[in-house]
């Protein structure tokens, strides 16, 4: 009987020393897609994408605020039409103000202006604020619904998802 | 003398030798053996050309831009023991630094370090371009500046959300709207519309970029933490190795360059 084998050769040292290396770069790789996916949490705590904005019967014509901090969104009554507009600057993001005596919405950070409507007049916002998709539930209630918006150099405004008529 | 005696006799202990290996720096060997025997000293060159320490020509402002970092480095450290970064306390905690700790400027130096620190960089960075010293064999070395040029600015960037003001945060959510524009990886840049399956977009508000710098679809709570800990812990890591690559390189490529 053959005595046992004390050392590797050359050829089982490689493959052990392969076999290694993979193990090693697999463990980098999993720790490292590990890490990535834990910078993405599964819970935060911001608003509901989608929320429930009372009845129609209680908004009057022109821009309510009553949604604007917490939800972002302007509920504006305007030529027979409610609609919910987003509050987020087209330009670089801020929160444009609602200034009630000169009928517009003015973004503090850039000075972009923008009529009830949405529609920008001054400033360097380059397009319309947002709409966002707008319906009547079963018990008649105005459901906001932040996923889906309605843009106006697309011609989306007069998408029937995006206003009631009231 | 006495004084040569009493240093010989210091230097005959073997807390002396044990710490330094080499004798006195009388001969040129030793000289050498000063800086290649210290870990700090050794990422320098062991010996410089005359025209490397001529203000004229470095204005030092490579040097200038580490001791700033070494020093928002340290004020940095002292901040933290006073500054917690949540929604509740962020600006109180920094408004409190000014007033109810003794030396309220602390603050104030780590702030106008960071605006200096900056500014050095751009201007070694401007002095190493106009001397040709990105050039072969140094075209590494600059590549690596570049990176920490940006790491620099990105300090910059993660430590202005931390007073939690208007200003820190509509700066980062303009700022944060940038990555939102990165092609493919931002849900508002080029390319992301094309990544839909039919209804299912793959690249939204709930899993871009912008998302993964702020934890949110907005500068909130969790991005204040993210910034805290980018600022404190993750970049000034990176920097602190990039630091030390390349001045270590400084001496591999030969040293700072010389007037032709």
């Amino acid at each position: 009987m053959s005595e046992a084998r004390q050392s590797l050769n050359r050829r089982e040292f490689f493959s052990y020393l392969t076999v290694g290396w993979v193990a090693f770069g697999a463990a980098c790789a999993g720790m490292l897609s590990l890490a990535f996916r834990f910078s993405y949490p599964n819970v935060n705590f911001e608003p509901e994408m989608e929320f429930i904005a009372g009845t129609p019967d209680m908004y009057e014509e022109g821009v309510d605020e009553r949604y604007k901090n917490g939800m972002g969104v302007w509920m504006v009554k305007q030529e027979g039409r409610l609609f919910a507009l987003s509050n987020i600057c087209t330009h670089l993001g801020c929160i444009p103000t609602w200034l009630p005596a000169e009928l517009k919405f003015k973004c503090p950070c850039h000075g972009s202006g923008y009529y009830t409507s949405g529609i920008n007049f001054e400033g360097p916002a380059p397009r319309p604020l947002e709409r966002y998709k707008i319906n009547l539930t079963a018990e008649g209630k105005i459901k906001v619904d932040k996923t889906k918006v309605y843009r106006w150099e697309k011609g989306e405004w007069d998408n029937p998802n995006s206003f009631l008529a009231v | 003398m006495a004084a040569n005696g009493l240093a010989d006799k210091v230097r005959a202990t073997q807390v002396w030798k044990s710490i330094f290996r080499h004798g006195p720096p009388d001969n040129a060997r030793n000289r050498a053996a000063v800086v290649a025997g210290n870990v700090f000293l050794h990422l320098h060159p062991i010996k410089l050309k005359k025209s490397g320490v001529q203000l004229g020509y470095t204005w030092c402002m490579g040097g200038l831009t580490f001791f700033i970092f070494l020093a928002l480095t340290v004020s940095g450290v002292l901040l933290m023991f006073y500054y917690r970064p949540t929604a509740e306390y962020a600006f109180n905690d920094i408004i409190a630094l000014r007033e109810h700790v003794p030396l309220g400027i602390m603050r104030e130096i780590h702030r106008w370090g960071a605006h200096a620190m900056v500014i050095t960089t751009w201007l070694h960075m401007f002095r190493v371009f106009m001397t040709g010293s990105y050039k072969p064999p140094r075209e590494f070395n600059w590549g690596v500046g570049v990176i920490l040029l940006v790491l620099t600015l990105l300090l910059s960037f993660t430590g202005y959300l931390l007073p939690w003001d208007q200003l820190a945060i509509w700066a980062i959510t303009v700022g944060a709207n940038m990555a939102k524009a990165t092609p493919f990886l931002g849900h508002g840049g080029p390319g992301a519309a094309l990544a839909q399956i039919g209804d299912f977009v793959l690249v939204s508000d709930k899993n871009d970029v912008r998302f993964q710098l702020l934890a949110g679809r907005f500068v909130g709570e969790p991005a204040l933490l993210r910034f805290y800990i980018l600022h404190c812990v993750f970049i000034p890591l990176v920097v602190g190795t990039l630091i030390a690559v390349h001045f270590w390189r400084v001496r591999k490529d030969g040293g700072i360059s010389a007037p032709l």
